[in-house]
């Protein structure tokens, strides 16, 4: 998917998102930021603004560079082109010492050396702040990641969630505009990370501070981020809110990436007012709504969401009508996953709630009626 | 192993702990009694005074070694896992040379009519040639050059260990590159430092070869007069008795060092 849209041409612009900004000055503005490594384009042409006191999460594959970005925005890499600029301070040159900012590390970077207290009193140290001041700000901090009764151990006692808070108290105790966070649940289980999910959401409510978190995990982007920046190869495929993003996919990468989506490869046959009639390469025909159709396109990519493919055994008064058959059943539990072939040979995936045991359940082999609302065929590119 | 460190560390010490007990005979063999007469020798200002004086150079080798190994060492503990590989390489390839060799090519380096010299000069930078063979300068240069090595590897291994993201933190956490250094970097690779420092420390009180070789045999160390004491004097009991102050020396700085470790690491 990823290399079909190299070509596109057409990444998200800072005027784009710029509209929608109503914050009167933003916390970060990256300006046409390209980065290499060799020959390698780690950040290629990225514009982005970060507002102040968001929750603004980095998401894609690994290697898609949103690692990359982040360090360019801690200090870590210098850019090759393009601007960084914190508060309205052009900052590109700026070594991260010298910076506001602060970062949660990956694999949390404690120093081994030195106790908690003085883990989290390092940056204070550091900036030169007096004992008496430092002592309360290294308590605070540790009070608020409810760590305040281990201050005086070393690292190498404490378990994986609780280095990760000090590496989070270490760096809120600075108290930077904004703060860093790379994969910072990534070492943790499943339980202990949605736990440290809710919390880092409160914390970042709580204190009013710019988050701007980096994950793989779109499950953990869409918990807990303001917006996302889905990112792929270097650039930036959208920006928006969970919701968003995850109901209007602008392109093929966004909708395959963030959950599951039914790409389908869409000729249009005709405009008729508010919808049009497209053809899928085997034949099959379907109305989408044409409100998002450029005016001249002779093709466009649809996606759907599993879950929004209507399944039932009796004829369904939906458009996009068309009969079906199941070739694989999954049971997981809540949801029932079923692999479908139309009659032209169309394969969609469909996700149905188990809502009450048994009934109305589907087998591999059976014929069902398919409806695809209108609304839910959503256009993630046309041509 | 445990037959093995009997045999040749164990037996031999005690032997060397017996021997300094007894008395030389007339013509240097070994009379078995009961005297501290050689512990008494041992106290004397002029053996005290060598003693002081091999601490000393010891210990000014260990700071040049401590001071231009930790930067080598580091710098290769940062280059690229190849490049490390191969820059290791090169700080081992001197051992391949026997050690009298490569002794032996300091003199004809340091000689009045050496290399050093005629480079020297010949860019007009001295207009006599410099008399540095056979003074301390010579032996602190051997000494040096002999243990250096020493020195690297066990900085290299701390440092290498170093993980990066720690050195970023420092700086993310508002430390420049020099506090990033002192309060992290160096406390991190101490461990390396103090094995290092063992490891030049503790053999260069007790050389003897460049000593002779490059010095001269004007500055006499502790381990020309054991040497001596064996060799030339044939005064076995009192060698002995030099050697069994000599290793408890040893084993105080040993003890010292890893105390110091402990502490620190633990």
């Amino acid at each position: 998917m990823a290399h079909e849209l190299r070509g596109e041409g057409t990444p998200p612009t800072i005027d784009r998102l710029g509209g929608m900004n109503v914050h009167p000055s933003p916390m970060i503005e990256i300006r046409g930021v390209t980065k290499r490594f060799g020959a390698f384009t780690a950040v290629d042409n990225v514009s982005l603004v970060i507002r102040t006191g968001e929750f603004l999460t980095l998401l894609g594959p690994s290697g898609c560079g949103k690692t990359t970005l982040l360090r360019l925005l801690a200090g870590f890499e210098t850019p090759d082109e393009g601007s960084v600029l914190l508060d309205g301070q052009d900052v590109t040159h700026l070594p991260p010492y010298r910076r506001s900012v602060n970062q949660v590390f990956q694999s949390y970077a404690l120093f081994p050396h030195l106790s908690v207290r003085a883990n989290v009193g390092f940056g204070l140290r550091m900036q030169s702040v007096p004992a008496a001041e430092a002592d309360g700000r290294i308590v605070e901090a540790l009070t608020m990641v409810s760590l305040a009764d281990q201050a005086d151990k070393m690292p190498h006692q404490l378990s994986g969630g609780q280095r990760q808070r000090v590496a989070l108290a270490r760096a809120i105790v600075c108290r930077p505009k904004v703060l860093l966070l790379d994969e910072p649940l990534s070492a943790l289980d499943a339980k202990l990370r949605y736990a440290m999910q809710l919390e880092l959401k409160h914390l970042q409510r709580k204190l009013g501070l710019t988050f701007v978190f980096v994950t793989h995990d779109q499950e953990e982007a869409l918990a807990m981020s303001d917006r996302i920046a889905v990112i792929n190869a270097g650039r930036i495929e959208q920006v928006g809110g969970a919701m968003e993003i995850y109901h209007k996919p602008r392109t093929a990468f966004a909708a395959d990436f963030i959950g599951q989506a039914n790409l389908l490869n869409a000729s249009i046959i005709a405009r008729n007012g508010a919808t049009a009639r497209v053809r899928l390469p085997d034949g099959l025909e379907l109305t989408i709504s044409s409100t998002a159709l450029p005016a001249g396109a002779m093709s466009a990519l649809l996606s759907i969401r599993p879950e929004k493919v209507c399944i039932s055994k009796q004829r369904l008064d939906t458009e996009n009508l068309f009969e079906a058959r199941i070739e694989e059943e999954t049971f997981q539990g809540a949801t029932d996953s079923l692999q479908l072939v139309t009659d032209q040979g169309t394969r969609l995936h469909a996700l149905v709630a188990n809502e009450s045991a048994m009934q109305e359940a589907f087998h591999e082999g059976d014929r069902v009626w398919c409806g695809l609302h209108l609304d839910d065929l959503v256009i993630v590119q046309a041509e | 192993m445990v037959l093995w460190l009997l045999a040749f560390v164990v037996a031999p010490a005690l032997i060397l702990l017996v021997y300094s007990f007894c008395e030389r005979d007339e013509v240097g063999g070994v009379i078995f009694t009961f005297s501290l007469e050689n512990f008494r020798r041992v106290l004397d200002p002029v053996y005290l005074r060598i003693f002081a004086r091999s601490m000393g150079y010891a210990g000014l080798t260990t700071l040049i070694c401590v001071v231009a190994g930790y930067p080598a060492a580091y710098f290769i503990s940062r280059a690229e896992p190849r490049r490390r590989h191969q820059l290791l390489l090169l700080v081992m390839v001197p051992f391949w040379t026997s050690f009298l060799i490569r002794t032996y090519a300091w003199i004809t380096i340091l000689k009045q009519e050496g290399l050093l010299n005629g480079l020297l000069l010949s860019f007009n930078v001295v207009s006599e040639p410099l008399s540095l063979l056979y003074t301390p300068t010579a032996v602190i240069i051997g000494l040096v050059y002999a243990y250096l090595p020493f020195m690297i590897l066990p900085i290299y291994g701390s440092a290498e260990k170093l993980d990066q993201s720690l050195i970023e933190a420092a700086h993310d956490l508002g430390a420049g590159p020099l506090r990033a250094f002192s309060s992290v970097i160096i406390p991190l690779t101490l461990p390396g430092i103090a094995a290092g420092t063992l490891l030049v420390f503790v053999p260069a009180i007790g050389m003897f070869a460049i000593t002779d070789l490059m010095g001269g045999a004007k500055v006499p160390m502790i381990g020309n007069v054991i040497q001596n004491q064996f060799l030339q004097a044939r005064d076995w009991p009192f060698g002995a008795a030099l050697g069994v102050v000599f290793m408890l020396l040893f084993a105080v700085t040993y003890a010292l060092l890893q105390r110091r470790g402990n502490r620190l690491t633990g």
